[in-house]
């Protein structure tokens, strides 16, 4: 009994990847990743899932995504090309970035995460003046 | 016949994908020879009562004004349509591995449908269909009589 207490709460101190993959299929999300002055974006595809379904997480520089899509069955099945499930997803992220300013927008199973650098990794423009 | 059929449409799917996957790494050179290049095209998940046939199809970020969808022969499915890249000038690629450019999908359905009635849906980057099938593809009860 103790065992299994013990057990279980090993369980629970797994990532969260593992408990995801437990309940079935864990898809990667495709993601493009680009870079200007002023911050990173992040573009990931993913259709079928909505704003409620999705957990965006950014922790010692690590951000991970993760969430479950609904599938859908209407009738009986007769050609099946893909399977909606889990996915989880997550980014090392070396630039300095400003975590309270992350924002994330979700459009047409579209999502876009914008990451602002911190003002002091920000390339500076210095004028010159003339005297 | 037809159920020996079902696997295979997902398999060449599968094969399309992987040549997708290799062409994204290796032709990806800016010479514009993976824009003009046609995608092997979405997956299709079909379903099927006794009226209607049901589909769907993962299509994330389209402009509804660049995706078609074509019923011929009444169980021929066409998906097609292009990605456009909306990425700004003047920035770093780090990674892409979202699929860009034009695809074409087609599908044979379970049975006959009824073309002037397919109701097609694009909801969260998912393309949902339903189309009842058509008279013709209906069963019929027949009457026994008694001789």
């Amino acid at each position: 009994m103790a065992d299994k207490t013990l057990e279980r709460k090993d369980r629970s101190d797994l990532t969260q990847a593992n408990e995801l993959a437990d309940r079935g299929i864990t898809h990667t999300p495709r993601v493009d990743i680009l870079e200007d002055d002023d911050k990173l974006t992040l573009v990931i595809d993913l259709p079928g899932v909505q704003a409620k379904d999705l957990d965006i997480r950014f922790e010692n520089n690590e951000l991970t995504l993760s969430g479950r899509r609904a599938s859908r069955s209407a009738g009986k099945p007769w050609l099946v090309e893909f399977e909606p499930g889990s996915f989880y997803r997550a980014f090392r992220v070396t630039e300095h970035i400003a975590g309270d300013k992350i924002a994330a927008d979700l459009k047409n199973g579209v999502l876009t995460l914008h990451l602002p650098k911190v003002e002091a990794v920000k390339p500076r423009r210095i004028a010159v003046k003339c005297e | 016949m037809t159920q020996i059929r079902i696997p295979m449409p997902g398999l060449w799917h599968e094969l399309g994908r992987m040549q997708d996957e290799l062409c994204r790494v290796f032709g990806r050179q800016g010479n514009g020879a993976a824009a003009s290049r046609t995608l092997a095209g979405p997956g299709v998940n079909i379903w099927e009562d006794e009226t209607t046939v049901y589909a769907e199809s993962d299509l994330p970020g389209m402009s509804l004004d660049k995706l078609e969808v074509l019923v011929a022969d009444g169980d021929q499915l066409t998906i097609q349509g292009e990605r456009i890249a909306d990425a700004p000038a003047g920035v770093v690629w780090h990674r892409q591995e979202r699929g860009l450019g034009r695809f074409t999908r087609q599908v044979q359905l379970p049975a006959m449908v009824d073309a002037d009635r397919v109701e097609a849906k694009y909801e969260h980057g998912v393309l949902r269909l339903t189309m009842p099938k058509s008279r013709a593809a209906l069963p019929k009860k027949i009457q026994v009589q008694a001789g």
